[in-house]
């Protein structure tokens, strides 16, 4: 009874608690069976755990079918231009760091258009929850190949097959200096998604998540059918993604040290089985927001003028 | 004898120019404080290299200043031919021969030491180049200028320039005291050996001078009480950028834009700002776009290749309706063109150069002194109006440097924290006055605010669609601030009588030439007059009405036109100014241009020759 009444406390009665339908905006218009669902409902999921203000919380994302996303959230958002959710979100963290932010791309987006961007993004380190959405094709502008389409497979673009090695994005992440979070997580795994997004929410500063999903309408083949016959193996450590025992008929767990940068190497540079999991963690790293607020000094009005003042007087004859 | 005589002059331009490495600036930089300090009214501007360390001793190696000093306040320009070169080589004078830069009868000071040196190809061309110089009537004094200075210094690279500015000093007459402190405080990080040491030489520079010298120039300082700063037009962006309560800059190398920059990061987060270097020019924007929807307006500035890169964040920012304010300073184009340049190449790119219909304010700043005023205006619009400003400067401005008034920093505005007030129940985020398109905006943070904003197509509520009726009134909305804008604005005023026979139209930093050819033009009793336009986007109401007064309008611009002259061009093929462009369509009058690329600050005395031109007798214009 009284576990109840705690819970009830803690969670939804409480009077400032906010419900889920506090960040639901209009029905997504996402095709049935798009592994976007999941994420829209796991985001949404995570906000009302942590009971964040809607207005507190800004979705920044490019283009194509996951960066309509902020669109689906009752909470601010900035749906941008092709490739560079990622400098939008640098903009609103080193101008408003009160702000949650959360970036949604795809797989074009973020590692073929935006690609710059991602390298620096994870440079920078900027405090935000940076979700791509990987369904190995471009699905908004009807099936061309992506840098992740795996080798050989037919697109619009590629009638007779693709020609190259798919790329292996978490391998560059993990190479990337100042890489502070690396996650990878499936949609056909809705627990591990959630939990997933939730340790992303909770690490200060990028946390870089790839959610694999596949495109029922353009490349449903994908991922073994979405799943069904598609290797993994679970990354274990009690710090790490819980792996819960259901998941284990999807593929074996195996101990893994998230915080050893050697091993997280290791396991980023393996693509098949696919790890699944906390890669790396290093949760001690300043964010870019951090070091450039930290020598900045808030003068008052008086020592403005006065510090305007003597830089004139530099220039004066 | 009692020393030198003393000649009067109205004003004088000096030309400092060495080896890159050899000091050339600082010399320049010293001299002009001098006369700043003297009173004299003052434009300077560098001559810089192309490459960081070019091989020395060649054309290309030449790096210096121009100085232009005056009797009169303000000096608006870089003024005509050079009367007085100090070069250090030969070839240093060659290259401000072979830019067109020296007056026939200048005053060339010349380091003698080549005439005699080992090096025998450097004593032909000393020879050579000389003789080409007294042949078009120059006068040369050959001064000891690596020996003189050997007696006081181990190494001449280190004080050559000193015992130039000495000379400097004494050729102008100018106070030795005032020298000393000039060097003192240029010197002032040094160390006390190094400071004596070139006090030193610029004394003996001086005593040499007072010694050996004919004559000496004396160009008086009319009195003023009036303070005054000189800075250069990149470092008055910069200090205005502060003053305008911007705190966030974000941007990417190029020249000539970097140096604004360069100001900003060593003093900003001393104000609450800094400078963000992001990882190429799109994500500078990004980055700049990002912070002004978040609610702190924010600065990007750059260069015409860097704005080619933003062409696409300009339109989301218009789209959206987020305000941002972009810094232009321009070179010569296209592709990276003369990076270190003037040219005014941008206008069209900023005014079009977005696809889809996307309505932006553009101006330009033609003075440095409006360099510093500028932003304030631009951030104002910016956030008024919800839109994209983009500001027009170029390499004439950003390496110039001029006298203003100093800026009374006390008028300064107080930066307000944001407004994160709840948003009024049933207020729409783009909720447009059906008159003047002008909504309020919604800040993250904002109760009751939220909501996505898109750059699909989209209606009041902000909502994403695709449909005719809904899109059109979208344009109209973002179409209609231009009008609500433009019906703020003035007439800009007109140099000269409000009608006569000619009109020169100009923008940007060519208006301190144009002007003062103008003056002259109009001494010589032609009815000439002009007008600068600070605003081409909207342009300023009366336009047409002021064109119709006189015979004749022209546009006096830095970018490229066809010559009426060249082949194949008539009436239907010609490619007219940029500027001319512009105002051909907003007025239907058959407007010319005066429009070329010399990569070069215009010459008053050019257009003057350009005015003649067109008022005589003879028809100018291949008519068919």
């Amino acid at each position: 009874m009284s576990s109840i009444l705690e819970e009830c406390a803690g969670e939804s009665c409480a009077v400032n608690a906010h419900s889920i339908e506090d960040y639901q905006s209009e029905l997504p218009r996402w095709c049935k069976g798009c592994g976007d669902h999941g994420v829209l409902a796991g985001l949404q999921r995570v906000m009302r755990k942590n009971n964040v203000d809607p207005e507190n919380v800004v979705a920044v994302s490019g283009i194509g079918c996951s960066s309509r996303l902020p669109h689906y959230l009752r909470t601010y958002g900035f749906h941008g231009i092709h490739g560079r959710a990622l400098p939008i979100s640098t903009g609103v963290r080193l101008a408003r760091p009160d702000m949650k932010v959360i970036v949604t791309m795809g797989d074009g987006d973020c590692f073929s258009i935006g690609g710059n961007h991602w390298l620096h993004a994870i440079r920078y380190n900027i405090d935000a929850v940076v979700l791509v959405l990987d369904n190995e094709v471009y699905a908004l502008t009807k099936m061309q190949v992506s840098p992740t389409t795996p080798e050989g497979w037919k697109t619009n673009t590629t009638p007779k097959g693709t020609y190259l090695q798919p790329m292996n994005p978490i391998g560059v992440v993990v190479g990337m200096t100042n890489v502070s979070f690396v996650a990878q997580t499936a949609t056909w795994l809705p627990a591990h998604l959630d939990e997933t997004i939730e340790k992303a929410w909770e690490h200060k500063g990028l946390s870089f998540v790839r959610i694999l999903q596949r495109c029922p309408v353009f490349m449903p083949q994908a991922f073994g059918e979405g799943g069904l016959n598609f290797p993994v193996t679970f990354l274990e450590n009690e710090n790490g993604i819980p792996v819960h025992p259901g998941l284990l008929k999807r593929g074996p767990a195996k101990p893994h040290n998230h915080l050893d940068i050697n091993e997280a190497l290791q396991v980023a540079a393996s693509v098949d089985p696919a790890p699944m999991g906390l890669i790396y963690h290093n949760p001690k790293l300043p964010t870019y927001e951090e070091t450039r607020f930290g020598r900045r000094k808030r003068p008052d009005h008086e020592t403005f003028l006065n510090r305007l003042n003597s830089t004139m007087d530099r220039y004066a004859v | 004898m009692s020393g030198p005589r003393l000649v009067r002059l109205p004003e004088s331009i000096v030309e400092i120019v060495s080896d890159a490495g050899e000091g050339a600036q600082k010399a320049a930089v010293s001299f002009a404080q001098v006369c700043a300090k003297a009173g004299n009214g003052l434009w300077t501007v560098e001559i810089i290299p192309s490459e960081i360390q070019p091989p020395p001793h060649t054309t290309g190696s030449a790096s210096g200043n121009r100085i232009r000093l005056a009797e009169r306040n303000p000096v608006t320009n870089v003024g005509n031919l050079a009367n007085v070169v100090f070069a250090f080589n030969e070839m240093a004078l060659l290259s401000r021969y072979e830019a067109n830069s020296v007056a026939d009868d200048a005053l060339i000071l010349i380091d003698n030491q080549w005439a005699t040196h080992a090096i025998e190809s450097y004593q032909r061309s000393y020879k050579e180049v000389l003789d080409m110089a007294r042949g078009k009537g120059a006068t040369i004094l050959e001064i000891p200028l690596e020996a003189e200075t050997l007696k006081y210094v181990d190494n001449p690279q280190h004080g050559k320039n000193m015992f130039a500015v000495g000379l400097l000093c004494a050729l102008f007459n100018k106070d030795l005291e005032i020298l000393k402190g000039v060097i003192q405080n240029v010197f002032k990080k040094k160390t006390r050996e190094v400071i004596d040491t070139a006090v030193r030489v610029a004394i003996a520079g001086y005593q040499y001078g007072l010694a050996n010298l004919e004559s000496q120039f004396d160009v008086p300082a009319l009195p003023t009480d009036e303070e005054k700063v000189a800075m250069n037009g990149n470092t008055a962006l910069a200090l205005g950028a502060i003053a305008a309560g911007f705190d966030l800059c974000s941007m990417y190398p190029i020249t000539p834009a970097t140096s604004a920059s360069h100001v900003l990061s060593e003093i900003f987060e001393d104000f609450g700002g800094f400078v963000h270097q992001a990882e190429d020019e799109i994500a500078a924007i990004g980055v700049a776009l990002g912070a002004s929807y978040a609610g702190k307006t924010a600065l990007t500035i750059t260069s015409g290749p860097g704005m080619a890169l933003k062409t696409e964040f300009q339109g989301l920012a218009v789209m959206t309706e987020t305000p941002l304010v972009i810094v232009d300073v321009q070179r010569g184009g296209p592709s990276t063109g003369l990076p270190t340049k003037i040219e005014q190449g941008d206008l069209l790119h900023c005014l079009y150069g977005t696809p889809g219909d996307a309505p932006k304010v553009v101006m330009a700043a033609s003075t440095i002194e409006e360099c510093y005023y500028i932003l304030a205006t631009a951030k104002k619009i910016a956030e008024e109006l919800r839109m994209l400003v983009i500001v027009l400067s170029d390499a004439n401005l950003a390496t110039g440097q001029q006298l203003f008034t100093r800026p009374d920093i006390s008028q300064t505005p107080r930066r307000t924290p944001l407004d994160l007030s709840p948003v009024a129940e049933g207020s729409l985020p783009y909720d447009w006055d059906p008159v003047t398109g002008l909504s309020q905006r919604f800040i993250p943070g904002q109760p009751g605010g939220m909501g996505v904003i898109t750059s699909l197509n989209h209606d009041r509520n902000g909502k994403a669609c695709y449909d005719s009726e809904r899109n059109q009134r979208g344009h109209q909305m973002r179409s209609r601030k231009l009008a609500a804008l433009q019906k703020s604005l003035h007439t800009p005023e007109i140099n000269g009588d409000e009608e006569g026979d000619l009109l020169l139209v100009g923008w940007g930093s060519t208006k301190g030439a144009i002007e003062e050819a103008v003056e002259q033009a109009r001494a010589n009793g032609i009815a000439v007059s002009s007008v600068n336009i600070q605003f081409l986007s909207p342009l300023p109401p009366g336009l047409k009405q002021m064109f119709s007064r006189f015979k004749k309008v022209m546009t006096v611009e830095l970018n490229y036109s066809d010559d009426w002259d060249d082949p194949l061009i008539n009436r239907e093929n010609r490619r007219y100014g940029q500027l001319a462009w512009l105002l051909r369509a907003n007025t239907l009058l058959d407007i010319d241009c005066y429009a070329k690329v010399p990569g070069r600050p215009l010459m008053p005395v050019e257009i003057v020759e350009e005015i003649q031109k067109q008022v005589s007798p003879e028809p100018v214009t291949s008519n068919l």
